[in-house]
């Protein structure tokens, strides 16, 4: 007699939850690059198919550089996670328009060698790599970095009529500086009044400056996507804004104290893609509300002191590089009370 | 920052609730099982001590053992029979426990003690407790923490807000949904009977609003008791977890490491106080409960069961799995646990069983964290748990107390949410754990 046969069934046993929300690391990746779609399409339109290839240059740079890496640490490759596409465009996002095709493949390469992989690769990293790879490249060629700039299409450089050379905030610090030479203080105020009109270009983006980094409104577009998904929160962004736009009315303006122009230095420079897609880089930023608070506010005041004080007209890149260090300490030192306490 | 506004808390998630699928089922009686098994440990506090010997014969309702401490309760005869074996058996909370197993005799006749007594609400407080002492009652939510012990606060604490619990924020469980729905009456005279004892006169009962139907029951049996009011939740889990409960009912906040008694709540859940009834009006133990047998069954119901049947028993009666099952867990999938076989029996806290097919249990591979702080934003609890986390991951239990590890309520909400798929609330329960052993020492 054949022996009855009884289906016995392995049970899978493991700690609860035995559900999980839907949102993985490669879920958001992907979405962080669909967020930067409309800015991207903004670039072409204002500079031209020259700024799609560099991003392009910059993608494939940043992925090639992280497969080999992977295999050469013998690690699983997480190249799926979308986290070196995202870094290749944010790292084209930061360049001018007319740098030689070379620069995106030498900052990308640096950003992911160095930024990442040198540190364990995607969550270890203590620094935006994107960021770093900018620095890399305005450290190594600041020539190409702060000169190959173009104009918009519609457009000029500064977003007003007179001056073409430099982008809005370059121009703003140079009649800022001129104020106190005597002869040439009564071109600079013209200058500054004129700057306030340019609020339409610089909301546009039909100004000069980084590819990524003119259009105002695109970015917004992405930046409400992304919060929309839950995928970055308010409080970088806001506090970041709020703390540059507070102390350029206070520091930055052409008469003394509380003359500045907080609307023009919100709309310029990188400001906008540096805090809502930089500074809110999840790995490189605090993950307690009030180290979120504290980390914008401390990346506002450094783009502040550098916008008006430093070498450079812009001081985005720099300033969240430099409060990326301190998310640990943020993270660790500033901590939460259990509810109830 | 607005939920001061809202009948909410701090946190939570909100998973698919999965409820659509039996919360329409009325409760069905299950057929009497040939055997039970009544393990001697279905509470919190010390196991309870057998008074049975092997060979005697028992009615449903007659005390198989004796309860083992003040924290502790007796446990009872679900079924009229003979005990057969008194064994460790297989436990659905895991290992195995002394169990009494009893075999049928067909008659299911019940012990003579059972009777009404119409005078119930006016038996004096004290004999009140004695006989949900006796009855066996512990805290049918699923943490069965012994509801006499609930019952008696200090007398230094003053308890002045009774809250029943009938949130069921679990996904599938919809067991205290229907249990409101058809002993309505049972429920609001077991929790008048609860406020009876401890003195209050207010009690709220907390009802998530994706019952309606329940909390429209609710209000029109309680309208008759000015002193109950129903309140309907917002949907959000852990919104049936106490602590969170009391906040978004009373805006009391219960301290680290405190009792709700710290704040003057006291909270049950609404199949305790069904029991609570049947202890103090019929003089009835806790023999039978109501069960949800959902996922992927051929039928999912609502069952009414005898304590002790084992869960092949549940699911056969549901028509058996539809695929072969992969996970099959007690509880909610949020916190329920993993079952590695159908012979474990429902005890006092089984309010659900749950059947996952193998789509539904893996979630990836996990992967570094990427400190997005969606574990922190969530946290009920108002921890950090990528922090405490990663410092169990790397050996160091003590710094992970210094971050409150032992104030998580184990709800699971950060691992749920994890999108690098880390196992962040089993890590903090191993910190617990560990924390608890060391100060044993």
């Amino acid at each position: 007699m054949e022996e009855q046969i009884t289906t016995k069934e392995i049970l899978s046993v493991s700690s609860a939850p035995h559900i999980r929300a839907k949102d993985t690391t490669q879920k958001i990746m992907f979405a962080v690059v669909i967020s930067l779609m409309p800015a991207l399409l903004g670039s072409v339109y204002f500079f031209g198919v020259r700024a799609l290839w560099l991003t392009l240059i910059s993608i494939i740079t940043a992925v090639i550089t992280e497969w080999t890496i992977l295999k050469l640490r013998k690690v699983e490759t997480t190249l799926s996670n979308g986290s070196a596409i995202v870094t290749g465009i944010l790292l084209a996002f930061n360049l001018p328009g007319g740098v030689p095709w070379w620069m995106p493949v030498a900052g990308s390469f640096f950003a992911i060698s160095i930024g990442k992989q040198a540190f364990g690769g995607l969550g270890f990293n203590p620094m935006n790599p994107a960021l770093l790879g900018r620095a890399f490249l305005l450290a190594s060629w600041p020539v190409h970095m702060t000169t190959d700039w173009t104009a918009p299409i519609y457009g000029t450089k500064s977003g007003i009529s007179a001056i073409t050379t430099a982008t809005p905030l370059a121009v703003l610090k140079e009649a800022i500086d001129n104020l106190s030479v005597e002869d040439k203080a009564q071109q600079a105020l013209q200058t500054i009044a004129e700057l306030k009109g340019s609020y339409g270009n610089l909301f546009l983006g039909n100004v000069g400056g980084c590819i990524g980094e003119t259009s105002v409104l695109l970015l917004l577009i992405g930046a409400i996507y992304l919060l929309y998904k839950g995928y970055i929160n308010y409080r970088i962004p806001l506090s970041y804004i709020a703390t540059v736009a507070i102390f350029t009315y206070i520091f930055g303006g052409p008469n003394g104290n509380f003359s500045g122009d907080p609307l023009f230095h919100i709309l310029s420079g990188g400001l906008i893609v540096g805090a809502f897609f930089m500074a809110t880089d999840m790995v490189t930023s605090p993950s307690t509300s009030k180290g979120q608070w504290i980390f914008g506010l401390g990346c506002g005041i450094f783009t502040v002191i550098i916008r008006r004080v430093g070498g450079y007209p812009e001081g985005v890149s720099y300033s969240i590089l430099l409060m990326n260090l301190t998310t640990p300490l943020l993270d660790r030192y500033l901590k939460v009370k259990p509810f109830g306490s | 920052m607005f939920d001061i506004l809202k009948r909410n808390f701090k946190g939570g998630v909100h998973p698919k609730e999965n409820k659509k699928y039996t919360e329409s089922k009325p409760i069905e009686e299950i057929p009497l099982p040939e055997e039970v098994i009544i393990p001697l440990q279905q509470h919190i506090g010390k196991p309870s001590k057998i008074i049975v010997n092997k060979g005697d014969k028992v009615n449903a309702g007659d005390p198989v053992s004796e309860a083992g401490g003040f924290v502790s309760v007796p446990c009872h005869a679900s079924i009229s029979g003979t005990v057969k074996a008194i064994q460790p058996h297989i436990h659905p909370l895991g290992g195995e426990v002394n169990s009494v197993i009893i075999e049928s005799d067909g008659e299911d006749k019940y012990s003579e003690k059972i009777e009404f007594n119409p005078d119930y609400m006016n038996l004096p407080a004290e004999e009140m407790k004695n006989m949900i002492y006796e009855a066996g009652i512990a805290g049918m939510g699923g943490a069965t923490f012994p509801t006499h012990v609930k019952l008696s606060p200090p007398p230094e604490k003053k308890i002045d807000t009774a809250i029943l619990n009938g949130s069921e924020c679990e996904p599938y469980l919809t067991s205290d949904h229907r249990l409101m729905l058809e002993k309505t009456e049972e429920i609001i005279e077991g929790f008048r009977i609860i406020m009876k004892i401890l003195g209050v006169n207010r009690g709220i009962v907390g009802i998530e609003n994706n019952k309606p139907d329940a909390i429209k029951k609710m209000e029109d049996v309680s309208s008759k008791f000015p002193e109950i009011g129903v309140v309907s939740l917002d949907v959000k889990y852990p919104q049936g977890a106490e602590k969170q409960l009391i906040y978004a009912l009373t805006r009391r906040k219960v301290p680290p490491g405190k009792l709700p008694m710290e704040v003057g709540c006291l909270v049950q859940n609404v199949g305790t106080a069904k029991a609570v009834y049947d202890a103090v009006a019929f003089k009835r133990p806790l023999i039978d409960r109501v069960v949800t047998v959902a996922g992927d069954i051929t039928h999912q119901k609502n069952l009414n069961v005898r304590i002790g049947t084992p869960l092949k028993n549940l699911t056969d009666y549901c028509g058996g799995f539809v695929n072969s099952p992969k996970k099959i867990i007690i509880g909610g999938p949020m916190m329920g646990i993993a079952q590695h076989s159908l012979n474990a029996p429902v005890i006092k806290g089984t309010s659900g069983i749950i059947i996952l097919r193998s789509e539904q249990i893996g979630f990836g591979k996990t992967t570094p964290c990427l400190n997005c702080g969606k574990c922190v934003e969530i946290c009920p609890m108002n921890l950090t748990p990528n922090i405490i986390a990663s410092l169990v991951e790397n050996g160091r239990i003590e710094d992970a107390g210094e971050y409150n590890a032992l104030d998580c309520i184990e709800c699971g909400c950060c691992s749920y949410i994890c999108p690098a798929r880390i196992n962040l609330v089993q890590n903090i329960k191993f910190a617990k754990f560990k924390i608890m052993q060391e100060a044993k020492k």
